[in-house]
């Protein structure tokens, strides 16, 4: 038996232990920056034990307001192929357990767990109430308020929820008298539902929010019963909007986070990330983007709270690859790279390079470009099957590289030499815009395209005498 | 030693000869179907010698239209089912699938064809109907996989069909000759009534053609006459001792198998001669049923053999022991057969030569002959005008099935001289519309 090993995982756990994943959000403090969603993952203290006990940093609390009742059933799915929950959508309102109750579990968790952040999500109507609700939870040993002003189902119809989200001056109205009773920090949580995302969040940054937390579900119809002609989730022969999450809202929440983050008086906020986290890759991505906390709820659901497991360790080896102790080091460093598309470098050329090593030859890139794209790939013509790229005709669009089935078996490969710069925004400011459509400088001009009629003569092989 | 038990009932008959490919259940064809890229001008269809649209099913299969799924498979090939389960996938579609190129198990093709055709197949599900009645009568000898495709086609084309039959079921070899553990003889029959009930064709049993009076008949009460008689019973060795007790033609033997299950007696040690994928069958076969030892002996070297790699490695599989370069000179025995008296051979230059003095002796208490079947040259030369080639097989066009004499048409093992029962499939479809084609024409 030899001892190097051991000495070597020593090594490898100073290294870890250097990383400080600890944050201070806010004034809300947490020895991580995963948090669980307020969602049915957090409407019990005994949950957010397990949870915290599993390696979470915080929770917030499902939303407590007033006395409600549930319908079953509640939740509908997206799922793709052999993927199931690829979207999750469900028709619940806000906790439906007695307050008191929650209140109760709520201090008993802060007295196990000092040291995480547990954040009171509430929904409420007039000022009293929201007055009495906070000093309630303050009691309760609350480290944070977050407000729901997202819940786009059943809430809403009673004035509250994205009700309250989609007017940002009622929003901040509501912020304002929160602001003014509560002793803790106070996140605002946003509803996607709005045209701009920048509003609402502008309308809680004037209300003197501490944060902003976002995006709640999106209002969304998952399916139709194909017998009832009912939505899912089917509800006695009926149903109703319902509100979207997971997977399928990440690239929605990506964007309204980045809308925030570039917003000069909004920007300066700190951000908990929600909508689609499920691995470290996404955590690092929110992060990139300015969120400086992140919150799951459809992961959680689909997988149990062991998911952190790869959350924590994902973003760890991230960060050793990268060279950074804490996450503050990279918070936002994606920011400066998302412009306008005005700014895009025109001169920049990349076109498709098949590694005729790796294809399996299921010209999926051949018919995807042919019918889909720019006509840019051909097969060969002794009946082989690997395709190859004529580059005249290549645009450099990336479809070819998505479709393929083939790990790196297609890359996009850079044809410009890098010292020509030149955007559409120069363009317009030097007055060389392509004005007519023949006017040589427009881009599709010189594009090739095959005759309409060709299309009839390239028929698919007669396959007749194939057999032996 | 025997790696089975002699089967005593039906049961430990089923458990010996369990089925090699079982139904696929919801959630594996679900996860298998997910798996399928849709190629474009899929090479798995290019190898299926029906031309089914393999991605268009696998992916109705995913969107839930198994009944969909149904409808592509037997719009190209009638025997759908069959097909799925004794089609050899491994050399045609399954064999062929991309994933093979990046040493990922390719999509089990077959199965997921019988997880779509045993759904409709015990649904009941009506997906054809017969063609509006166009008048003219077509007769079909043999209702082998061949027959029973032409039939259903001319049925949809609105042809009164009658197919005379000399055994008492129908699908020919697949219900006669096809390994046990391969298909159960129910699935077989479940597949042809669901057929007959939806397309509606008189299968005139227990009724060989065998006279001239009898095609002459046919030739006056039909506008046209498609052959899929197949072949015959296994060929004669021309061997001393081949008339022994003991000593059973391979088909003969497989048949009986089918036939009567578990009341087959196997003897102890059993010889089978023969290198072709019968030959695998009939002694996996034997095996099954308990045989102590079984030999598979072969004139050529084991590369040189007919049968197909997996063939032989399931049989090797269910403990038969393979004797190669083994060329049989006579069987022996008294009465019973007592052994088979064999020639070591080698190939020089790529000829087989026998090596002089190297006779030797395996004893047994069986002999399995799996040379080959005979074809059905009798029958075939009553017909005027029909032309065979030198291996008395039947001349056709190739795009229409019409043999030199144009009232006939024919398909399956009569005209390749043994494949699959996919290829009859395709020549009885094929058949079925060259025959339409004929008959619109004049
Ligand atoms: C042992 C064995 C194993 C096989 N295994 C496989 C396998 O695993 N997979 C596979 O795909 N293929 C297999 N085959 C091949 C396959 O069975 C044949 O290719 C296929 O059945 C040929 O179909 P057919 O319609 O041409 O002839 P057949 O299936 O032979 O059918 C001919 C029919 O015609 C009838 N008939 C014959 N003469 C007359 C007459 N004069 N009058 C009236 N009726 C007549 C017969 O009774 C029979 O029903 C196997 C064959 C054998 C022998
Ligand atoms: C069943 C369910 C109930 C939810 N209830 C609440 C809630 O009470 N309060 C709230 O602020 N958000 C609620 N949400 C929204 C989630 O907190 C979160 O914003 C959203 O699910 C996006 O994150 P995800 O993609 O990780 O699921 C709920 C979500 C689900 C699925
Ligand atoms: S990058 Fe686009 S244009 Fe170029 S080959 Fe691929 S699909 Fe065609
Ligand atoms: S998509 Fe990829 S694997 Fe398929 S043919 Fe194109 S390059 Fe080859
Ligand atoms: S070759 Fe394989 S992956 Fe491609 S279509 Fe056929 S079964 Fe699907």
């Amino acid at each position: 038996m030899e001892f190097t090993n051991g000495s070597h995982k020593t090594k490898e756990m100073n290294k870890k232990d250097k990383i400080d994943l600890s944050v201070n959000f806010a004034g809300i403090k947490a020895p991580n920056p995963f948090w669980l969603a307020s969602a049915p993952p957090t409407n019990s203290g005994y949950q957010i034990m397990k949870a915290f006990d599993a390696g979470w940093g915080g929770a917030v609390w499902k939303t407590l307001g007033m006395p409600t009742i549930n319908v079953s059933s509640r939740y509908g799915s997206t799922n793709y192929r052999d993927t199931r929950m690829a979207g999750f959508s469900n028709i619940e309102l806000i906790s439906d357990r007695p307050l008191e109750d929650n209140l109760r579990e709520m201090a008993e968790v802060k007295r196990h767990f000092p040291d995480h952040a547990v954040i009171a999500s509430l929904m409420v109507d007039t000022r009293k109430e929201w007055e009495d609700i906070i000093k309630q939870v303050e009691d309760a040993g609350a480290d944070g308020i977050e407000l729901n002003f997202g819940c786009p189902h059943g809430m809403c119809e009673r004035g509250m929820g994205s009700a309250v989200g989609q007017e940002p001056e009622v929003l901040k109205t509501i912020v304002e008298w929160v602001m003014e009773a509560a002793n803790i920090p106070v996140i605002t949580k946003l509803s996607p539902n709005i045209s701009h995302i920048t509003d609402p969040g502008l309308a809680a940054v004037q209300g003197n929010t501490d944060a902003i937390s976002l995006i709640n579900t999106v209002k969304s119809i998952v399916g139709i019963d194909l017998d009832s002609y009912a939505p899912y989730p089917v509800v006695d022969g009926k149903g109703t909007n319902g509100g979207y999450c997971g997977p399928a809202v990440k690239p929605i929440a990506l964007h309204m986070l980045k809308d925030l983050m570039q917003h000069p008086e909004i920007k300066s906020t700190p951000m908990s990330g929600i909508g689609g986290i499920e691995t470290w890759r996404d955590v690092v991505e929110f992060i990139l983007l300015g969120a400086t906390s992140v919150q799951v709820c459809t992961a959680v659901m689909h997988y149990g709270f062991g998911i952190v497991r790869e959350l924590e360790a994902g973003l760890i080896n991230f960060m050793e690859n990268k060279g950074y102790t804490t996450i503050y080091d990279f918070a936002g460093k994606a920011l400066p790279n998302v412009t306008e598309w005005k700014h895009l470098n025109l001169k920049s050329e990349v076109k498709a390079k098949i590694n005729e090593d790796k294809c399996i030859g299921c010209d999926l890139c051949y018919i995807a470009c042919d019918d889909g794209a720019h006509q840019a790939i051909a097969l060969p013509t002794d009946g082989g099957r690997i395709p190859t790229i004529i580059e005249k005709n290549c645009v450099g669009c990336n479809l070819c590289s998505l479709v393929c089935p083939v790990e790196d078996c297609i890359t996009m490969e850079k044809f410009d030499d890098g010292k020509e710069h030149e955007t559409w925004h120069e363009l317009t400011e030097s007055n060389r815009i392509p004005d007519t459509w023949n006017d040589d400088r427009a881009g599709g001009k010189g594009h090739y395209v095959p005759e309409p009629l060709e299309a009839l003569a390239t028929k698919r092989k007669d396959k007749s005498g194939m057999r032996n | 030693m025997a790696e089975y038990k002699q089967p005593a009932n039906e049961q430990e008959f089923k458990e010996n000869f369990k089925q090699k490919k079982p139904l696929m259940n919801d959630t594996q064809a679900h996860y298998e179907s997910s798996r399928c890229l849709f190629c474009y001008d899929a090479p798995c269809m290019n190898a299926c010698p029906a031309d089914i649209d393999i991605p268009l099913f696998i992916k109705q299969i995913n969107t839930g239209n198994k009944e969909g799924a149904a409808k592509t498979i037997y719009d190209s090939n009638w025997m759908g089912n069959a097909c799925g389960t004794i089609c050899p996938t491994g050399v045609l579609c399954e064999g062929a699938c991309v994933y093979n190129n990046q040493d990922v198990a390719p999509l089990l093709i077959g199965r997921l064809q019988n997880y779509a055709t045993m759904s409709v197949i015990e649904s009941g599900k009506q997906l054809y109907s017969p063609g509006e009645d166009n008048g003219e009568k077509v007769a079909i000898i043999g209702a082998g996989p061949a027959g029973i495709s032409c039939a259903c086609e001319l049925r949809t084309l609105g042809y009164s069909v009658d197919i005379y039959e000399a055994k008492s079921q129908p699908s020919g070899l697949t219900v006669h000759g096809i390994a046990p553990y391969k298909i159960s003889n129910e699935e077989v029959i479940a597949e042809m009534n669901y057929l007959q009930n939806q397309l509606g064709y008189n299968i005139i049993y227990n009724h060989t053609i065998s006279t001239k009076e009898q095609l002459t008949e046919l030739e006056s009460n039909y506008s046209a006459i498609f052959i899929g008689v197949g072949l015959g019973a296994t060929a004669s060795l021309n061997m001393t001792g081949e008339n022994l007790n003991g000593v059973h033609g391979a088909v003969e033997f497989i048949e009986e198998l089918r036939k009567n299950h578990s009341d087959v007696k196997i003897a102890q040690k059993v010889v089978v001669i023969g290198g072709g994928n019968t030959a695998m069958d009939a002694a996996s076969g034997s095996a099954r049923l308990g045989a102590d030892e079984v030999t598979l002996a072969y004139r050529r070297g084991k590369d040189s053999m007919g049968a197909y790699g997996f063939e032989y490695d399931l049989a090797v599989s269910a403990g038969v022991k393979g004797l190669f370069n083994a060329s049989p000179l006579e069987i022996i025995g008294n009465g019973s057969v007592e052994g088979v008296r064999f020639v070591k051979t080698e190939s020089v230059n790529g000829k087989l030569t026998i090596i002089e003095g190297s006779e030797f002796t395996v004893n047994c208490d069986m002999v399995i002959k799996a040379t080959g079947q005979a074809k059905q040259g009798s029958l075939l030369s009553m017909i005027d005008n029909l032309s065979l080639d030198e291996k008395t097989r039947i001349i056709v066009n190739a795009d229409t099935n019409q043999t030199t004499n144009p009232k006939y048409f024919a398909g399956g093992d009569a005209i390749n001289g043994g494949a699959e029962v996919v290829n009859g499939a395709y020549d009885g479809k094929l058949a079925a519309n060259g025959i339409h084609q004929w008959i619109t024409q004049n």
